[in-house]
């Protein structure tokens, strides 16, 4: 259909091409390899300097085997050439590669349909404000370079910018129309790859001494809250995660067994809250302490873990409820009271010469209180404890004196346990950061804490946090202010002069609402939309209907202003016309090809009574046209006025 | 005509109403996706799935504004054409198995450009077009000329993917135009000259390719006849003209009846034609009789134009 000559790509629009290749690949050379993005990089300098020195392309003895290298790599790499990384890897070799083979335009629309494509894959590791904003931007210049190609030589670079950003801003009604009304569906349509969902942080089901010391070094945010009512006090924010039963001298476990189910008894109303976590990978949902009203496909187990059917890999919005004051299970099972009381067969010595000392003789509410006087008087709070020995509870009750909170929740359920009472330890995150600029409670990696539980007859499982006996900072006023100078934290937390904090909360609020709003719109937020539209109860029909609509009406608009925008005319012709219109009105009617000159004579014979006045209009018509004064447009328009 | 022709101008009006000039309306011009406009389907199609699956909100909504941005071309596109003014222009007379070139200017009233116009009247030779904004552009669409008489402007498919390349629209054009066909020219010895001389002129005694000698060119001269390299070699003096023995005065009459009967016609007219080229070339005074067409002896462009037109157009 085309020949040879219309396909040809013209020098001067390759260029575009390798700034659609750089813009739409750049990104990805964050999180992937080095040798891969060397690798993209080399490809693409030497596509440049081909072009430079307007030299022959490589042949394809010698790009069938790239090709094959570049696979084999990236197979070696990943040990696969699907999923996420390996498959964005392969896309970004692709767009380097392809760019040795620039020769017609079919090529260079595949560039330009590959970089399009390679701009959703970014999504893939980030959705943040930055990430949309310089997507926005690559998105219009590849645009940019499709008009290029299609304009040919003749489309100069500052019109074919402009044009492209015409383009993109006439498409953002559209996508908003299909954002907002588009049926979504929710959920993964097949399995996702196994890498989907890496590099998710959070608290692990296990935990060793420093594991939660590194967590805390993450400033990431681990879930927001916004409570009904007002803010409980801070002392009371107990998020609970996993309740790890289970010692085997260094680490704590999850009992992955079956559990009796928790018997809960809430001594105070409940306090209602929406939490937004954040993708953690994990079952658990980190509910406040205790969880008396649970959202659907959610549970309570046996050691009143909020938990889901499923992991958690995308961010959820949930409604819960707690009660901050409660009795926990105060008719225990007796083999989850035998578990809560194992212990190694040995190990720490002194830890339990120094329980069964305590016991003799004493109710376990004083042997609590010894060993919290104990952290309270001798020991230090800090993110950088001395390495622990074999006996590590040893090393750290009567030697190091220094840890964080899984150290203290650690020695203090193993004290417990040798002294006889089942104790056990709590994951979670204690406390978070409010923000008054949208009213939410953003809870941080950073706040992850680690506390214990003991058994009391009558009373259940009561909350015991040694690390407040140690840090009572730690508790009321959150990790940056419990910890000394100089401790690492990450750079956010630690930085406290107001007007930062102002900048952060202000910068948070605004990726919260974002988050809400943006990235968090799903099946149920466009049915409440839906609902407020006054389409309540909608099906995927009466939703078509809308989206249908909607877009014809913009489809409509835009036409209307494409294609029927009047050509600005002359004034001084518009004038005339409305001239002649007057002398329609009194019956004298002109001709198109009739000249002024030709009218005016024909008015004096038909309307000797108009034909003075029309003759002014004329003479003055014929010198705005011909002449040159610079009264010319108000002199002609005086002249219409006294023809009525 | 056919039936499917008829339907067809009936329902598209391809053809021209005889109005000139034409402005191009939304009855006129027709758009499809383009081939790149399809892998742009496809691809957004693969990304919506790739942002339900992994439930990504910026994916979906770089794939609506991608859709968006899509319907955005196709207007766009629809636009380039939209109201473009086509006025018909003139075209020079060729002969048979060169190329005619018919002369088109598109005007455009718009302030903004129209780029990448694509006129093709007969497949595999088209024109590229770019009209400025409030300028108008002349160019030539060509036709290769096979048959002599009037060669009418076949359709001719106005068509552009700017700007996005995603969408192909098109309109058909036929303007009423048309250009003259000489017959393809034979060469052939031309004949004796006329044995009835106009009165005072004196019959050449020889053939009239005997080449007789070089005389100096005279003002009257037609700067064809021109000997430039005997001229280029004596530099210093006048331009010199070749002289034929008795050429350039002769009157030839080109019968028809001159030609081999045993010919087919078309050939004959071949060989008339190359005989008045011939003619011509010598400076000759020259007729043409064909049958139902008599020119009488004249020389000189005009002349000739008239009697290769006689050619073109005559039936024998």
């Amino acid at each position: 259909m085309s020949t040879p000559a219309h396909e040809a790509l013209d020098r001067h629009a390759t260029p575009w091409l390798f700034a659609t290749a750089l813009a739409t690949t750049a990104p990805h050379f964050m999180h992937q390899p080095l040798w891969l993005s060397s690798v993209a990089g080399a490809l693409l300098l030497w596509a440049v300097w081909l072009w430079w020195k307007d030299q022959r392309l490589p042949g394809r003895w010698i790009l069938i085997p790239l090709v094959g290298a570049g696979s084999a790599g990236i197979l070696l790499e990943f040990h696969t050439l699907f999923g996420r990384d390996a498959g964005v890897a392969m896309l970004v070799m692709f767009m380097t590669m392809k760019l040795l083979e620039l020769k017609s335009r079919r090529d260079a629309m595949v560039v330009v349909t590959l970089g399009y494509f390679l701009l959703l894959t970014h999504y893939l590791y980030s959705q943040s404000i930055p990430t949309g904003i310089w997507l926005l931007a690559a998105m219009w210049l590849v645009t940019a370079t499709l008009i290029r190609l299609h304009g040919g030589p003749s489309s100069r670079p500052r019109e074919t910018l402009r044009y492209a950003g015409v383009l993109c801003l006439q498409a953002i009604p559209f996508m908003l129309v299909l954002f907002l009304l588009f049926p979504r569906i929710s959920g993964p349509l097949w399995g996702l790859p196994s890498d989907a969902f890496t590099g998710k942080t959070g608290l692990s089901d296990t935990m060793t001494p420093g594991s939660i010391a590194q967590l805390v070094q993450n400033g990431d945010i681990a879930f927001r809250v916004r409570f009904d009512g007002p803010l409980p006090p801070r002392q009371k924010l107990y998020w609970r995660g996993p309740v790890m039963e289970q010692f085997d001298g260094t680490t704590w476990h999850l009992y992955k067994g079956r559990q009796p189910a928790a018997q809960l008894e809430s001594l105070s109303p409940p306090i209602g809250y929406e939490t937004t976590l954040e993708a953690h990978n994990q079952r658990w949902l980190l509910a406040l302490d205790a969880p008396v009203a649970l959202p659907a496909e959610t549970y309570l187990n046996g050691t009143m873990t909020a938990t889901r059917q499923n992991a958690i890999n995308e961010r959820i919005r949930l409604r819960l409820s707690a009660s901050l004051d409660y009795r926990l299970n105060t008719s225990e099972d007796p083999t989850v009271l035998r578990r809560n009381l194992a212990l190694p067969a040995s190990g720490n010595p002194q830890t339990r010469a120094l329980a069964t000392q305590w016991r003799a003789g004493n109710p376990p509410e004083a042997v609590i209180a010894k060993a919290l006087a104990l952290f309270n008087a001798e020991f230090t709070y800090t993110l950088q404890p001395p390495l622990l020995g074999q006996h590590g509870i040893d090393d750290f009750l009567f030697r190091s004196k220094r840890g964080f909170c899984e150290h203290y929740a650690a020695a203090f359920v193993t004290l417990m346990r040798a002294a006889g009472i089942p104790a056990r330890v709590v994951g979670g995150y204690q406390g978070g950061e409010f923000n008054p600029l949208d009213q939410y409670l953003v809870v941080r990696q950073s706040d992850a804490h680690a506390w214990a539980e003991v058994w009391l007859a009558g009373k259940g499982w009561v909350r015991i946090d040694p690390t407040a006996a140690v840090s009572p900072n730690r508790i009321e006023t959150g990790i940056a202010g419990a910890l000394g100078f100089g401790e690492p934290l990450p750079m956010l937390i630690q930085l406290r002069a107001d007007w930062i904090r102002t900048l952060r909360y202000r910068w948070e609020a605004i990726n919260n609402a974002w988050n809400q709003g943006v990235l968090g719109y799903d099946p149920q937020r466009q049915r409440e939309l839906l609902a407020r539209l006054g389409l309540s109860d909608t099906d995927w029909r009466s939703l078509a209907i809308a989206l249908g609509s909607t877009c014809g009406l913009l489809v409509a608009g835009l036409m209307a202003w494409a294609l029927y925008k009047q050509p600005e005319r002359d004034p001084v012709v518009r004038l005339w016309h409305k001239a002649l219109r007057h002398l329609a009105r009194t019956k004298v009617d002109c001709a198109p090809w009739e000249t002024p000159m030709e009218l005016a004579r024909r008015v004096r014979e038909q309307r000797p009574e108009l034909a003075e006045a029309f003759q002014r209009v004329v003479d003055a018509y014929l010198v705005a046209r011909y002449g040159n004064t610079d009264q010319h447009l108000k002199i002609l328009r005086d002249a219409i006025a006294q023809l009525r | 005509m056919g039936i499917v022709a008829t339907l067809q101008q009936k329902l598209f009006r391809w053809h021209s109403d005889g109005t000139a000039p034409l402005r191009l309306g939304q009855r006129r011009v027709f758009i499809i996706p383009s081939r790149g406009g399809l892998l742009y389907a496809l691809a957004l199609i693969v990304m919506l799935i790739g942002a339900i699956n992994y439930n990504l909100a910026l994916g979906h909504a770089l794939v609506f504004l991608l859709v968006g941005l899509g319907i955005v071309g196709m207007i766009h596109t629809f636009r380039n054409l939209h109201g473009l003014v086509i006025t018909p222009g003139r075209s020079a007379p060729v002969f048979a198995g060169e190329t005619a070139h018919f002369q088109i200017t598109l005007d455009n009233d718009r302030p903004t450009p129209r780029l990448g116009l694509e006129l093709e009247a007969e497949s595999g030779h088209p024109v590229f077009a770019t009209v400025n904004r409030k300028k108008s552009t002349k160019l030539n669409i060509p036709v290769s000329a096979r048959k002599r008489g009037w060669l009418p402007l076949p359709r001719v498919r106005l068509s552009t993917r700017y700007p996005l390349g995603l969408f192909t629209a098109w309109a058909y054009l036929q303007p009423a135009m048309r250009c003259l066909v000489y017959p393809q020219p034979i060469a052939a010895p031309l004949p004796l000259a006329s044995p009835t001389p106009v009165g005072g002129e004196r019959t050449g005694d020889g053939g009239q390719e005997d080449f007789a000698g070089f005389r100096a060119r005279q003002p009257a001269d037609s700067p064809r006849h021109v000997a430039w390299k005997a001229s280029a070699r004596n530099a210093n003096g006048p331009l010199l003209i070749k002289q034929f023995a008795g050429g350039a005065q002769v009157e030839l009459m080109l019968d028809w009846q001159l030609t081999d009967a045993g010919l087919a016609n078309e050939t004959r007219i071949g060989i008339l034609t190359g005989w008045v080229l011939a003619a011509d070339a010598a400076d000759a005074h020259y007729g043409l009789r064909l049958p139902g067409v008599d020119i009488p002896t004249g020389s000189g462009e005009r002349h000739r134009q008239l009697c290769l037109e006689a050619l073109a157009l005559c039936q024998p």
